[in-house]
């Protein structure tokens, strides 16, 4: 039997569950397997047969996994990481990150530690990469807003675009508002106006 | 102004009996309170387990039992709990595929869903199954220990159908449940609403019966608080639990029930069609695509003395916990429960006085298991 642990990843989003894979292939773990489904996982687990389960917290199916683990007489029984309470920081870590850990008894911690570190730092990662894409859409978003707004101006008031601009920035000044929540409200207003 | 709430964060899972903290929050009573009341939605009963443990949540939307189970050390990051108080009585129901209702109408169930006749009419044809040699049917519930878990097997005992040898019970969330009994990978299941009705207005399902019947005016959801928070914050959560107990008379309130339904139906809430929310909401429950009948006290809400935990409430649930061999027996054990289940910290806040035996549960069969 091969010394190295094999790890099953559950989790429904492919580009997160693959940067897993990739930082535990990283750091020497070649058994990795990922599932993205849920259907049949029970014979699933059962034929994979893993040493260390890791599933996203967003997984509405953690409840049917749990019970699974204690009814399923096909799997090895696998329990929650840190049961021992004696690891509470990492725990928390865990949580915080969105990451839960189950592995199969009596398996010894400091084997198990390092990869659930690993997911941890991975599924961290993946939510900066997130929020990062977010703050980018939003920017975008209100680059556009604020585009229409100047084309309003531009059309009602007779303005070259720069003019429009400096409108839009002098009248956020006056009163203390954002640039974009000014924008907003002219084409709220203009919106309404037309009707 | 808001600088001088307390703040309070909550964790729930989209179900109607969520009700009480969603009011509690967006109608002003626990801002009347001092209570500045955050909502966390969470998509699994396991999650609201492990943050409340970690403290990422003050209080939870729990299922009645976990915070014995938690206490009894039954689940992983187990910790000492209290349930000071009820969010939710009744609610539930036992929803079957069409087809096995064909089959159990044949045999005799009450169209009405009275818990005698229709259990006698599953055995019926479970035994009628075993003599041709078909597979066991295989029912669903959201949580080992839950009272769906309870109910379902109270029902399907009482019937003489042994839960763990006649039927196979898994584990599913709840609002996956209507879409597998489409699929054909449960033949039924016992759920909170509105995943009865779901599978009903679909056409894929029809309810057998439910929780008021079987067990009439049970608490089902609670609020979950640890031990540690509890006697941390008691002045925090004697305010938020007289909010709630507002927030519950407020959602009983029938002329309420078209707002509250269609603020559950919302989008960040249970994201669903507020048709679904209503028909338990006002006690009109539709059975099945032709029958409508009106249950009082289907689903109820309510603050006051109804919303008291009793010490009995807890034994029932902690006996049923002995009775599927997830745990032991014991005195000691009972004892924690009493004090899970104990009525003292609500019963302070509102000022009222503890009705201690008042609550001996009835169920359907009038047994006391």
């Amino acid at each position: 039997m091969s010394d190295s642990l094999s790890i099953l990843v559950i989790d429904d989003n492919k580009i997160r569950a693959t940067i897993i894979e990739q930082g535990l292939r990283d750091a020497g773990h070649d058994q990795v397997i990922l599932v993205h489904r849920m259907d049949g996982l029970v014979r699933q687990i059962a034929d994979i047969n893993p040493d260390v389960i890791v599933i996203d917290l967003e997984n509405p199916n953690r409840d049917r996994l749990e019970h699974m683990f204690q009814v399923s007489r096909a799997v090895r029984r696998p329990i929650a990481m840190f049961v021992d309470k004696a690891d509470r920081g990492s725990m928390e870590a865990a949580v915080d990150a969105g990451v839960s850990a189950y592995v199969v008894d009596g398996l010894k911690r400091e084997r198990v530690k390092p990869i659930l570190d690993m997911a941890i730092s991975r599924f961290r990662v993946f939510s900066k990469l997130t929020d990062e894409l977010e703050e980018a859409r939003s920017e975008l978003a209100d680059r556009k807003t604020i585009d229409r707004a100047k084309g309003i101006l531009m059309k009602s008031k007779r303005l070259t675009e720069q003019e429009a601009y400096d409108l839009l920035r002098r009248t956020a000044m006056k009163q203390s508002r954002k640039i974009i929540d000014v924008a907003q409200s002219l084409i709220i207003a203009s919106g309404l106006l037309d009707d | 102004m808001s600088a001088r709430l307390t703040p309070v964060i909550a964790g729930f899972i989209p179900l109607l009996d969520s009700a009480v903290l969603v009011v509690a929050a967006e109608q002003g009573f626990a801002e009347q309170e001092g209570i500045a009341l955050k909502l966390v939605r969470e998509t699994s009963w396991a999650n609201i387990r492990d943050r409340i443990a970690v403290g990422h949540f003050d209080v939870a939307h729990m299922l009645a039992p976990m915070p014995i189970a938690a206490t009894l050390n039954l689940t992983s990051l187990a910790v000492p709990m209290r349930a000071p108080m009820l969010l939710g009585l009744g609610g539930n129901a036992i929803t079957v595929t069409s087809e096995l209702w064909r089959e159990m109408a044949g045999a005799g169930a009450d169209e009405y869903g009275d818990p005698a006749s229709t259990g006698r009419a599953l055995a019926d044809v479970i035994n009628a199954g075993k003599v041709v040699g078909k597979a066991p049917l295989r029912f669903g519930v959201v949580h080992p220990f839950s009272g769906h878990a309870y109910e379902l097997r109270y029902w399907l005992a009482a019937a003489d159908i042994d839960p763990d040898l006649d039927v196979e019970i898994s584990v599913l969330a709840p609002q996956i449940m209507a879409d597998a009994l489409a699929e054909g990978q449960l033949d039924g299941y016992c759920v909170g609403e509105p995943w009865n009705t779901a599978a009903v207005i679909a056409g894929a399902g029809r309810v057998a019966t439910y929780k008021q019947a079987i067990w009439p005016n049970s608490p089902e959801k609670v609020l979950g608080v640890t031990q540690k928070w509890a006697n941390e914050n008691p002045e925090t959560l004697a305010s938020l639990m007289r909010a709630l107990s507002k927030a519950a008379d407020w959602c009983s309130a029938p002329e309420n029930a078209e707002l509250l339904a269609a603020t559950l139906s919302r989008s960040d809430l249970l994201a669903c069609s507020k048709s679904l929310c209503l028909p338990a909401l006002t006690g009109n429950m539709q059975f099945d695509q032709r029958l409508i009948t009106q249950i009082p006290k289907f689903l109820t809400f309510s603050g006051g003395v109804k919303a008291m935990p009793s010490p009995a409430q807890g034994k029932w649930f902690y006996e049923q916990m002995v009775r599927w061999q997830q745990v032991n027996a014991s005195a000691e054990a009972l004892k924690h429960v009493a004090e899970v289940y104990a009525p003292d910290l609500y019963g302070e806040a509102l000022g009222l006085t503890p009705v201690l035996d008042a609550r001996t549960p009835k169920l359907f069969d009038d047994t006391n298991h």
